[in-house]
């Protein structure tokens, strides 16, 4: 027989830090306490954050459970909102802003630049698994067009140079992370 | 005078902090509704006669609006903020919620007291992480000054206020597909009526308002709804925050008087880039069909005399092209935007905003047809008022403002396969 009592929250505490656990319970108190289905997106993004920046079945499966809502619930979530990846995607996301104002102030270099410096095409993912450019909608940033987001930070005037020193900054940030993690293990 | 009303607090250190917010006079309205001198009518009254109208691109009077939530009406009741800035060109709320949050908050508590309700939401759009940090610290500076929360300023009024993160999708910003967002849904908008007033966030009356319309409220009560309107024109009260990007010196936002010149915008704005000759505006973000460059000089930014030409002021973005811009180019970045963002749900937009954005891509390409721009001109005209939302229409009509303006150009395409502008 099926156990139905079981604990539907362990699936997700398995797969998610505690402080990201804390976190989506922290935005379930914000909406009443009858309402199951607001805490989807916040959950979503917590979830995708502590998964190198991508969602699977598996993650979506635990967030339903946690939340107790139907798997389609979130799965429709999941699948209409853009910031949500459910294909494997690099460690830093650069979405590149090609709407108006960008464009009109040389989006199209901006991607031609980093397309040719990171060795990859839109939409794919450098082979160390690093990098990953995707071109998106307005960002609300077109006094500083053109634009671009690594993972949560805008930066705006983009110049070569600047997008070479994104670039590298974040690449050295990454070596300096994964050498502390060495040092603790 | 600049920067009188939204972003008051730009000139000091640290303008987005409780101690700058409350030198410029911020959280008195709060404090004079507490102490009983300005009742709720008085408010509405106030709001009316200072012809605020809803600053996130629809211009419908802010205080008809709030007199249509029901405050008597057992139960909860929400107010919530559209922060869900998406329109193309458009990045005003983004800097209100970084530069002066303490002003939004204060509006929607206001907002709150007004329509009997005690909790509300600020949905801000997923990429704010830095508004969103922003925001969460001044509530909880405004939550330790007794501004918010429990029984604030000691009174019988308990008001909470959480903000709510979206996830990528510009249909949010859409009022009723922004309440099915909090609800954990996806974005797509409900029929109308009923109207979010009677049947909103969990299906309680609830208000949405935009950023820029809440903040503007705590200063209009400071000092009376005549003076807000005093600074622009009849029916079109206060100052607008102009977002302006494209071939610009000077691109940022500027909060100017309604009603100020284009010409003037343009010149605080530093002018063409570069020096040179302009072309064409886009007037009040990427829904607004685009007016050529000297139609808009002789124009005044407000939401009348835009309207008369043809255009709408929208969420006050204002985009400059020069001349090197190929229109043609334009409409299938502006088509393949509203493509993209269609929520799925209306065929006629679905279904429209894809032939458009094909048909235009197909010009652009060379394989332009004769028949397209008759084609692209039905098929815009078949959307317009033909789906829920005002998504619709706003695919339909910077399409229909391209081919009005600059037919030429996409005749010139189509017959030499090359743009008339670029070669």
């Amino acid at each position: 027989m099926t156990d139905f009592n079981y604990d539907k929250s362990l699936h997700l505490k398995k797969l998610l830090p505690k402080d990201a656990i804390d976190k989506i319970d922290n935005w379930i108190g914000k909406y009443p306490a009858d309402r199951k289905r607001p805490p989807i997106i916040a959950a979503l993004t917590i979830a995708q954050e502590h998964n190198g920046n991508y969602l699977t079945e598996d993650l979506m499966q635990a967030v339903a459970e946690y939340l107790d809502v139907p798997h389609i619930a979130v799965y429709e979530v999941a699948t209409f909102y853009s910031m949500f990846h459910l294909n494997e995607v690099g460690e830093f996301v650069i979405s590149v802003c090609n709407n108006i104002s960008c464009s009109m102030r040389g989006a199209n270099k901006v991607i031609e630049h980093l397309q040719n410096r990171l060795n990859i095409k839109v939409g794919e993912t450098t082979g160390d698994g690093l990098f990953t450019i995707k071109t998106v909608e307005c960002m609300a940033a077109c006094g500083g067009a053109p634009m671009l987001e690594v993972n949560k930070v805008y930066y705006e005037n983009l110049t070569e140079e600047k997008i070479d020193q994104i670039i590298s900054d974040v690449t050295m940030l990454r070596s300096k992370k994964s050498k502390s993690t060495e040092v603790k293990k | 005078m600049a920067n009188e009303v939204c972003f008051r607090t730009l000139h000091l250190d640290t303008p987005w902090s409780l101690e700058a917010y409350e030198s410029v006079g911020g959280y008195s309205s709060l404090k004079k509704i507490i102490a009983g001198k300005l009742t709720h009518e008085k408010v509405i009254d106030e709001l009316k006669l200072s012809a605020l109208r809803g600053r996130g691109g629809a211009g419908f009077p802010t205080g008809l609006k709030w007199s249509f939530m029901p405050r008597n009406m057992p139960g909860n009741k929400y107010v919530v903020c559209n922060s869900d800035e998406g329109e193309p060109g458009t990045f005003k709320d983004r800097d209100i919620l970084r530069y002066n949050p303490h002003q939004l908050i204060e509006g929607m508590i206001i907002a709150g007291y007004v329509m009997n309700a005690e909790v509300g939401y600020n949905y801000m759009r997923g990429e704010f992480y830095e508004p969103y940090d922003r925001m969460e610290s001044a509530i909880a500076e405004a939550k330790s000054k007794g501004y918010l929360g429990q029984k604030i300023l000691g009174s019988d009024f308990n008001f909470e206020l959480h903000n709510h993160m979206g996830a990528g999708a510009y249909i949010c910003g859409e009022e009723t597909a922004l309440i099915e967002s909090i609800e954990g849904k996806k974005g797509q908008p409900r029929f109308k009526p009923p109207f979010p007033a009677n049947y909103g966030l969990f299906g309680r009356p609830t208000n949405v308002n935009n950023t820029e319309s809440y903040a503007s409220v705590p200063v209009i009560l400071e000092k009376g709804g005549q003076w807000f309107l005093d600074l622009g024109k009849p029916n079109n009260g206060g100052t607008k925050i102009f977002s302006v990007s494209g071939h610009i010196n000077n691109p940022g936002n500027f909060e100017v008087n309604m009603g100020t010149p284009f010409a003037d915008l343009l010149e605080m704005a530093g002018g063409a880039l570069g020096g040179t000759k302009l072309k064409a505006v886009i007037p009040g973000g990427s829904s607004s069909p685009i007016l050529p460059i000297d139609i808009m000089m002789g124009l005044t930014m407000d939401y009348d005399a835009i309207g008369k030409a043809g255009s709408m002021l929208g969420s006050g973005a204002v985009m400059v092209l020069d001349e090197t811009t190929c229109i043609v180019e334009l409409a299938a970045i502006t088509a393949h935007f509203y493509y993209e963002e269609s929520c799925g749900q209306c065929s006629p937009c679905r279904e429209g905003t894809g032939w458009m954005s094909r048909v235009i891509n197909r010009i652009l390409k060379g394989d332009g047809r004769a028949e397209d721009l008759d084609n692209l001109e039905r098929v815009a005209t078949n959307i317009m008022g033909r789906t829920i939302c005002a998504l619709g229409d706003a695919a339909a009509m910077p399409v229909k403002g391209f081919l009005k303006h600059y037919r030429h150009e996409f005749e010139y395409m189509i017959e030499h396969k090359r743009s008339l502008v670029k070669g």
